[in-house]
C-alpha cells in the first residue's frame, strides 16, 4: 500500500524537515487543523505571514513556507503589531504557547486583544514549558506536576479564552487536539474575522506534562482532553464544582468591531491624500 | 524650500525622522523623550504613516522590528528605564539584521533616577546593553540641528548596515529650543530588494565579507525566515554548530568594525598643534568649545575633538592626535564611560583626564577651562 | 554680544511661551542666535515656572543661563527664588501688582539694578479685556525696556506663535505693554 502523502506538505519548507517536535506532540494536529482551516477560508496562503515567540509551538512558523518572524520570548504580538500595522494587506498569523502568550507575554496579549488588531492568534496550550523541560506554566491545572512544581501546583491557572474575551478580542474560541474538525473551523472563522482572533488549542505534551501527570502516551493525553471537555453551552448549566478540572470548549466571543489598522488607515486618510506609505522603505524619496 | 523653525530638540528629532522616511513609530511615554512620541503622533498620519502607543518599551522595540520587516522605516524613542527594557529586542534586531532607529534621550540614572535632568550615563549600555557579542552604531547630537541631522543619518546607517542604530541624545539637547534649518530635500538611503537569477535559491543571509544582503519585505514573495536563533545562510536555525555561530557573529561585528572609516564622524577644531585635546560628544561639546577658545587666548595649545559617533569609537583619529598630544581631557555627564575607550586608545601615549559630572547639570565652560589650565600647568612642571 | 534672559512666574501665566516667542524673534526674525530652555518636572507645575533665553550674535556654545542680564518676574515666588544671580546693573522687570517691591529694595540698591514696573496682568485685563494676554503685554514691556529683540521681530514672532483669530488682540497687547515703559 502506498503511503498517502499529507495534503498539506506543500505548505512546508521541506528542506527544514525533520522537525524537532516529540513523537505524539499536539503541534502536528494543530498544524493540520490550521492548514485545513486556511483552505476553508477566504485567505490566500500566499498572503500569509507568520509570527511566533519562543517555545515548542513557536517553532511552527519556521516549518511553513511563508514569510516568518520567530521573535523573542513572549513578544510575538508586539512584533506582529508592527508587521501588521506597517502593511495591513498581509494576513498575519501568530503561533504561540501558554508560557509565551500567558506568562512572559501576558501584557502584550491583553493589549493586542484590547486594540482588536487584525491578527489570528493560535495558542497551543499544553499546560507546561516543553522546550525547557517540563516546568509548570500559568495554565497548568491546580495540583498538576512539573519540574518546578514537584509537590503539585498550588496556583489557580489562567482561563485564557475568558481572559482574552474580557480584554476585548472580537473572536475567541477554545478547542483541543481531540477536536481537530472544530478547531479547523474555528481557525477558518478566526482568519476571516477582521479583528483580533484568538484560538486556544489545548494540547497534549506526552514528553513532559504526560510523564509528570500520569498521561504518558499521546493516546492517554488525548483521551483525557476528550473526556474532560465540556461545551460552552453545557458548561453554562453546570455548577462551579462540577466544572473543576473541565476544559470548556466552543466559541467564547464572536463580536466583530472596528480594528486597529482600520483606525490607523482612517486617520491617515483624514489627514493625508497619499494613503498609507506601504513598503515605503523602498522609496527613492518622500 | 528651506524652512527655518525655532523648535525643541525632541521636535527636531521627529521632523528628522519624517524627512528620513520613517513611517512607523511605536513608543511608550517617558520623560524626557515623550515629546518625540507626541510629535510623531501628529506628523505620521499627515505623512501616510502610523503611530502606535504600545503597552511598554519592550513591545515598542518589538513593534518597530516587525514594522521594519513589513517594509517601512521605523523608530522608537525612550529614556532611562525604557532603554533598559528594550535591550533584549535590540539584540534581536542585531542578529536578524533589522534596520531600526532607537532614540535615547538620556536622563539621570540608575533606576528611575532623575527623570527631568540630563546625563550621558547610558553610553556603555548602548555598546553592551543586550546580551552577547555585537557591535553597535550610536550617534550623539549636541544641538537641535544635529538632533535633526543625526536622526536622518541614523536611518541611513541603519539601512546601509542593516543594524539597529541608536541616537544617544540627552535631556539638554532634547529639551532646548534653537533654530532648525530644514532643507528642501535630504539624502536618504533606500532599501533595496534582492534580485534573483532564474532558478537561483534565495539565501537571505548569504552576505558578502563585511557586508549585508539586500532585504525584502514580508509579502514580497521571498518566504524569508527571520529568527533570533543562530542561523545559517538560509536563515534557518543552526544552533549547535560552532562554525555557523562564529561566522554569523563575526560578520555581524565586522560589518561595522571593518567599515569604521565610513561610519565614524567627528569634528576637529584647533587640533593642528594641540598638545592637549578635549574629547567630547553630545551636549558637553558646547561648553568645550568656549573653554578651548578661551584657553587658546591664554596661549595654551589646546584643541577639541568632537565625536559625532561614539560607537564605533574613532580609534584611528585619536591615535593620530596622540602622536602630538600629551594629554586628553574628556568631559562626560557620567562618572566615566567613554573615557575608558579614550584610555584604551590613547592611554599608552598620553595622559587621560576625566571630567565626570553627574547630577543632571551640564559642565560649564569654566569647569572645562579650569581643567585645561590645570593640565597645562602640570605639563610645565 | 551674549545676553541672558530669565522669566519667572507661576503656572498658567504663559511664562514659557514668552520665552519661546523671544527666542523665536531673535533667531528667526532678527537673524541672531537663540537658545530657549525651561524648567521641567514638578517645579513647573503650580508653583514657580521659569524659562531662560540666551541670545547672541555669535553661535551659542554653552546653552544655559549662568547669570542673567535681564530678569522678568511675574510672581512674588519667582522673584524671590530666581533673582539672586541677576548681574550687577542688570535689568529687572516686575509686575508691581503681583510682587512685593519692599522685599527687593536692598537687592536693587546693592546691585544697582535697573528696575522697571510693568503691570502686565492689570493691563491685559483692563485695557485688552483678556487676562490671558498678560504674557504678551509683558513681552511689549521687555522689548521696550531691554531692546533684546527688535519690535518688528517681536511682532512677527507673536503672529507666528498665537492661535489663529487672536492676532489682533495679541498685537494690541504687545503695544500696550510697550507703552507701559517710559
Amino acid at each position: 500500500m502506498a503511503v498517502k502523502e499529507n495534503p498539506y506538505k506543500k505548505y512546508l519548507r521541506e528542506d527544514r524537515l525533520p522537525h524537532i517536535f516529540c513523537p505524539g506532540c499536539g503541534n502536528g494536529i494543530v498544524m493540520n487543523a490550521f492548514f485545513k482551516g486556511l483552505e476553508g477560508s477566504d485567505v490566500d496562503f500566499d498572503n500569509v505571514s507568520m509570527v511566533s515567540g519562543i517555545g515548542c509551538s513557536s517553532r511552527i512558523p519556521g516549518y511553513v513556507k511563508c514569510d516568518s518572524l520567530h521573535t523573542t520570548h513572549g513578544r510575538a504580538l508586539s512584533f506582529a503589531t508592527g508587521l501588521k500595522v506597517g502593511n495591513p494587506n498581509q494576513d498575519v498569523v501568530v503561533f504561540t504557547g501558554d508560557g509565551d502568550a500567558a506568562s512572559i507575554g501576558g501584557n502584550h496579549l491583553i493589549h493586542a486583544a484590547r486594540r482588536n488588531i487584525d491578527l489570528t492568534v493560535i495558542c497551543i496550550n499544553n499546560n507546561i514549558y516543553g522546550m525547557t523541560g517540563g516546568q509548570i506554566s500559568p495554565t497548568s491545572p491546580k495540583g498538576s506536576f512539573g519540574t518546578t512544581a514537584p509537590y503539585g501546583s498550588r496556583d489557580v491557572p489562567f482561563d485564557l479564552a475568558s481572559l482574552v474575551t474580557a480584554a476585548g478580542a472580537s473572536y475567541v474560541a477554545r478547542w483541543t487536539t481531540a477536536h481537530p474538525m472544530q478547531l479547523a473551523k474555528a481557525i477558518t472563522k478566526g482568519l476571516e474575522n477582521k479583528g483580533f482572533s484568538f484560538i486556544e488549542a489545548v494540547s497534549q505534551c506526552p514528553t513532559y506534562y504526560g510523564r509528570k501527570n500520569k498521561l504518558k502516551t499521546p493516546v492517554l493525553g488525548m483521551d483525557y482532553l476528550k473526556a474532560n471537555s465540556v461545551t460552552k453551552r453545557r458548561s453554562e448549566k453546570m455548577s462551579e464544582e462540577e466544572l473543576i478540572g473541565k476544559i470548556i470548549v466552543g466559541e467564547f466571543a464572536n463580536r466583530p468591531h472596528k480594528e486597529l489598522c482600520d483606525n490607523e488607515e482612517d486617520l491617515v486618510n483624514e489627514n493625508y491624500d497619499g494613503g498609507l506609505a506601504i513598503k515605503s522603505a523602498f522609496w527613492e524619496e518622500f | 524650500m528651506v524652512e527655518e523653525r525655532f523648535v525643541l530638540g525632541n521636535e527636531a528629532c521627529a521632523l528628522g525622522a519624517i524627512a528620513a522616511g520613517c513611517r512607523f513609530f511605536a513608543g511608550y511615554p517617558i520623560t524626557p523623550s515623550t515629546e518625540i512620541a507626541e510629535n510623531m503622533s501628529v506628523l505620521l498620519p499627515k505623512n501616510g504613516g502610523s503611530f502606535v502607543q504600545m503597552e511598554d518599551e519592550i513591545a515598542s522595540a518589538g513593534a518597530i522590528i516587525g514594522a521594519s520587516w513589513s517594509g517601512v522605516k521605523s523608530m522608537t524613542a525612550t529614556s532611562g528605564p525604557g532603554i533598559s527594557l528594550m535591550q533584549e529586542n535590540i539584540g534581536y534586531g542585531v542578529i536578524t539584521e533589522t534596520p531600526i532607529v532607537i532614540i535615547n534621550v538620556q536622563r539621570g540614572s540608575p533606576s528611575t533616577g532623575q527623570p527631568t535632568m540630563s546625563s550621558q550615563s547610558d553610553m556603555m549600555q548602548a555598546r553592551w546593553g543586550s546580551h552577547g557579542d555585537y557591535e553597535t552604531i550610536a550617534l550623539s547630537p549636541s544641538s537641535v540641528q544635529e538632533f535633526f541631522d543625526f536622526t536622518i543619518k541614523a536611518f541611513n546607517l541603519a539601512e546601509e548596515y542593516r543594524v539597529p542604530v541608536l541616537v544617544m541624545s540627552d535631556e539638554v539637547v532634547g529639551h532646548m529650543r534653537e533654530k532648525l534649518i530644514i532643507p528642501d530635500s535630504v539624502d536618504i538611503v533606500k532599501r533595496v530588494r534582492p534580485e534573483l537569477e532564474e532558478g537561483e535559491q534565495y539565501l537571505p543571509y548569504d552576505a558578502p565579507e563585511n557586508g549585508v544582503t539586500p532585504m525584502p519585505a514580508f509579502g514580497d514573495g521571498f518566504n524569508v525566515h527571520v529568527t533570533g536563533l543562530t542561523h545559517d545562510k538560509r536563515g534557518y536555525p543552526d544552533t549547535n554548530d560552532a562554525e555557523t555561530h562564529t561566522d554569523l557573529v563575526e560578520r555581524l561585528c565586522d560589518k561595522i568594525l571593518k567599515n569604521k572609516d565610513k561610519i565614524c564622524s567627528y569634528k576637529e577644531e584647533f587640533c593642528d598643534d594641540a598638545e592637549i585635546v578635549v574629547v567630547s560628544y553630545g551636549s558637553p561639546y558646547r561648553s568645550v568649545l568656549t573653554a578651548v577658545k578661551e584657553a587658546r587666548e591664554e596661549g595654551i595649545k589646546v584643541g577639541s575633538l568632537k565625536i559625532d559617533t561614539p560607537w564605533p569609537f574613532p580609534d584611528e583619529e585619536i591615535s593620530k592626535l596622540a602622536e602630538n598630544a600629551t594629554d586628553f581631557i574628556m568631559p562626560e555627564m557620567n562618572l566615566g564611560q567613554m573615557v575608558h575607550e579614550l584610555e584604551r586608545v590613547a592611554g599608552k601615549d598620553a595622559n587621560v583626564h576625566l571630567i565626570g559630572k553627574i547630577g543632571g547639570v551640564l559642565h560649564t565652560p569654566e569647569e572645562i577651562l579650569e581643567k585645561i589650565k590645570e593640565v597645562a600647568s602640570k605639563k610645565e612642571d | 554680544m551674549r545676553q541672558e534672559v530669565r522669566i519667572g512666574g507661576f503656572g498658567g501665566q504663559g511664562v514659557i511661551m514668552t520665552g519661546i516667542v523671544i527666542g523665536k524673534a531673535a533667531s528667526l526674525f532678527d537673524g541672531k542666535n537663540a537658545v530657549q530652555t525651561q524648567s521641567y518636572g514638578p517645579e513647573a507645575r503650580g508653583g514657580a515656572s521659569k524659562t531662560e533665553v540666551v541670545i547672541s550674535d555669535e553661535p551659542i556654545d554653552y546653552p544655559k543661563v549662568q547669570a542673567p542680564d535681564i530678569f522678568i518676574a511675574m510672581s512674588q515666588t519667582a522673584l524671590m527664588k530666581y533673582k539672586d544671580d541677576l548681574k550687577e546693573e542688570g535689568i529687572l522687570i516686575i509686575d508691581p501688582d503681583l510682587v512685593n517691591e519692599d522685599d527687593i529694595a536692598d537687592f536693587v540698591a546693592d546691585k544697582k539694578i535697573k528696575l522697571f514696573r510693568a503691570p502686565a496682568t492689570r493691563t491685559a485685563t483692563d485695557v485688552i479685556g483678556l487676562r490671558v494676554v498678560a504674557n504678551i503685554v509683558m513681552m511689549g514691556a521687555i522689548v521696550k525696556a531691554t531692546g533684546v529683540v527688535s519690535v518688528e521681530a517681536a511682532k512677527e514672532a507673536i503672529l507666528d506663535s498665537v492661535p489663529k483669530g487672536t492676532e489682533d488682540k495679541n498685537i494690541q497687547a504687545f503695544e500696550a505693554g510697550y507703552g507701559l515703559i517710559e
